[in-house]
């Protein structure tokens, strides 16, 4: 496999696990702006326990995301006594205020950066990938999808059928900004350094359109979405610096003929020719 | 005076999220053509008003077509569709700017001479001064419009709710591009000031302003335009006092650590309304 190869997948799984990251609080009706911040902080902090305590990486990463969750349970819990907007807004404001303080956290090399003595290759990471990307899917098989589902699409109608809304949606973001924890753990300890700069609201605000691209009402569309934008600026390479514009410009014609994103749950039990019970009185209609 | 200019960022955020329920993620994109079309212009000799006046009328007409692809054709998809499109098109934007002038930092010619006026130990530069005069006018007047015209009403009704709106007769079709017309207005107008007075513009130029114009806004109280212009004021000026206190690393942490705190102990910012809060 060569190397361009090799770089290319392992960014397009670490994506992957970051779209997951997004999409566990766009499920459930709330924005993370922050998913950076949230990255960079489980990237620093396994970083910083495989330097020094010379901890394997694979124990290392899931610790940085289980942090990444606690910092994220932090902040859910007194923002989301509001609605709407604010989420979105104090996790941007979280996520840029980490990264200040990262650029003048002198231990871990401030401004310069933070080399990574530990090193893990693309199986490893495709491995956790696979594991971020099960336990999601997983998660979305059981009575915690269906709530989930239920408090996106009406949060009113959900609270009265005796769903404790809240404890929902702070349990869809706590675990998302542990996914995207493990997710800066993982290039961290790939990439051998990394630095607070790489992790600005753009990557933020790019993760949630690979969601959001891709279609927030399936597992599946996670998937897709960071897929797509991982390898299309990849295969657009060949016009340099219109690339981004014809990109940019695709997204735009994507979300006007298709606002809900590429795929959705009712169009894949189509394709695979399972019709719920639900489709079918629709279609009646 | 930088605090000015995120006052009128934030106008220009606050006036769409208030009237739209949507955070327009394309005004830092409008901003940074203000600045890039300012300088275009004067650096092929046009002469500055010119220059600005042109500026404008990029900025709006960008902004309307920004409408068509976020607003119109969407008002039955998601709540999060419109965001998304207008994100895409700050990077359509900037990527832009990136293939017709390149990513390099472009120094606007200085206009003005050395215009400062001296009061005592005071030293205020004329075009900082015309540049805030000529805000505070436009946000007054947009004030004015707001609530004294038939226009303006129909707009605070769209804001209200905008199927009753449509019910009462008011044309939804009509008003919601003067919104973004006049929120590019006023993004290219930061964007002029921000070229003339920095003399620095660059493709990339909108993002850190348009992330400060948020911070501005939330602050003041979403939907709020003089919360916006408080906010930029108290952003602006926390800037300042970091700079000086703590010097010039702890800025985004202190500026970012003020808006984390307002979001927790008062969500809806300092002078917002409780109902918006609810709605938003």
């Amino acid at each position: 496999m060569s190397g361009y190869l090799e770089g290319v997948l392992v960014l397009l799984a670490i994506n992957i696990v970051y779209a997951y990251a997004a999409f566990l609080p766009i499920a459930a009706g709330q924005l993370n702006l922050g998913i950076a911040g949230f990255a960079v902080i489980g990237g620093y902090f396994s970083a910083f326990v495989s330097n020094q305590l010379a901890v394997s990486p694979l124990l290392a990463i899931p610790l940085g995301g289980a942090v990444a969750g606690l910092v994220g349970l932090a902040v859910a819990v007194p923002v989301l006594r509001t609605r709407g907007i604010y989420l979105a807004l104090a996790t941007f404001a979280l996520g840029e205020m980490v990264r200040a303080g990262i650029l003048n956290l002198e231990v871990v090399g401030g401004a310069a950066g933070y080399p990574v003595t530990a090193f893990i290759r693309l199986p490893t990471i495709a491995l956790f990938t696979l594991g971020v990307v099960g336990l999601v899917w997983l998660l979305f098989s059981t009575r915690f999808g269906i709530a989930i589902t239920a408090v996106h699409d009406d949060e009113r109608v959900a609270d009265l059928m005796g769903l404790n809304v809240r404890a929902f949606q702070v349990a869809a973001f706590t675990m998302g900004s542990a996914i995207a924890g493990i997710g800066g753990g993982l290039y961290a300890h790939h990439f051998s350094y990394i630095e607070a700069q790489y992790f600005s609201i753009s990557l933020s605000i790019s993760i949630v359109l690979y969601v959001l691209f891709g279609g927030t009402q399936s597992v599946l569309g996670p998937l897709l979405g960071a897929t797509v934008f991982t390898l299309l600026p990849e295969l657009l390479r060949g016009s340099a610096q219109w690339r981004y514009v014809i990109f940019a410009a695709i997204l735009i014609v994507v979300m006007v003929v298709r606002p809900q994103g590429l795929v959705t749950g009712t169009q894949i039990r189509r394709l695979l020719g399972l019709r719920s019970e639900f489709d079918r009185k629709e279609q009646a209609t | 005076m930088l605090g000015s200019i995120y006052a009128i960022v934030g106008v220009a955020l606050t006036l769409s999220i208030g009237v739209l329920k949507f955070l327009n993620f394309s005004i830092p994109g409008l901003f940074m053509i203000g600045g890039m079309t300012t300088w275009v212009l004067i650096r092929h000799g046009a002469p500055w008003p010119i220059a600005a006046l042109s500026a404008l009328a990029v900025g709006a007409a960008a902004s309307l077509v920004v409408e068509r692809f976020t607003w119109r054709w969407m008002r039955t998809a998601q709540e999060f569709v419109p965001l998304v499109s207008s994100m895409a098109f700050l990077i359509l934007f900037e990527n832009l700017a990136v293939a017709f002038w390149g990513s390099e930092l472009q120094s606007v010619p200085q206009l003005f001479g050395t215009s400062d006026w001296r009061i005592a130990n005071l030293v205020i530069s004329i075009p900082q001064l015309v540049g805030l005069l000529c805000s505070v006018a436009m946000i007054w007047g947009l004030s004015a419009f707001l609530t004294r015209t038939r226009l303006g009403r129909g707009l605070r009704t769209i804001a209200e709710d905008s199927n009753t709106a449509l019910l009462l007769g008011v044309d939804v079709n009509r008003i919601v591009p003067l919104v973004f017309v006049i929120s590019g207005l006023f993004a290219a107008l930061a964007g002029v000031l921000f070229a003339l007075n920095y003399r620095q513009v660059h493709p990339f130029m909108g993002e850190a302003l348009g992330l400060k114009g948020i911070s501005a806004m939330v602050v003041g109280g979403m939907g709020n335009i003089w919360g916006a212009i408080v906010g930029g004021l108290i952003i602006g000026l926390a800037e300042a006092f970091s700079i000086r206190y703590f010097g010039a690393d702890f800025v985004d942490i202190s500026v970012y650590g003020l808006l984390l705190l307002i979001l927790i102990v008062r969500p809806t910012g300092l002078f917002g309304d409780a109902r918006t809060g609810a709605r938003a």
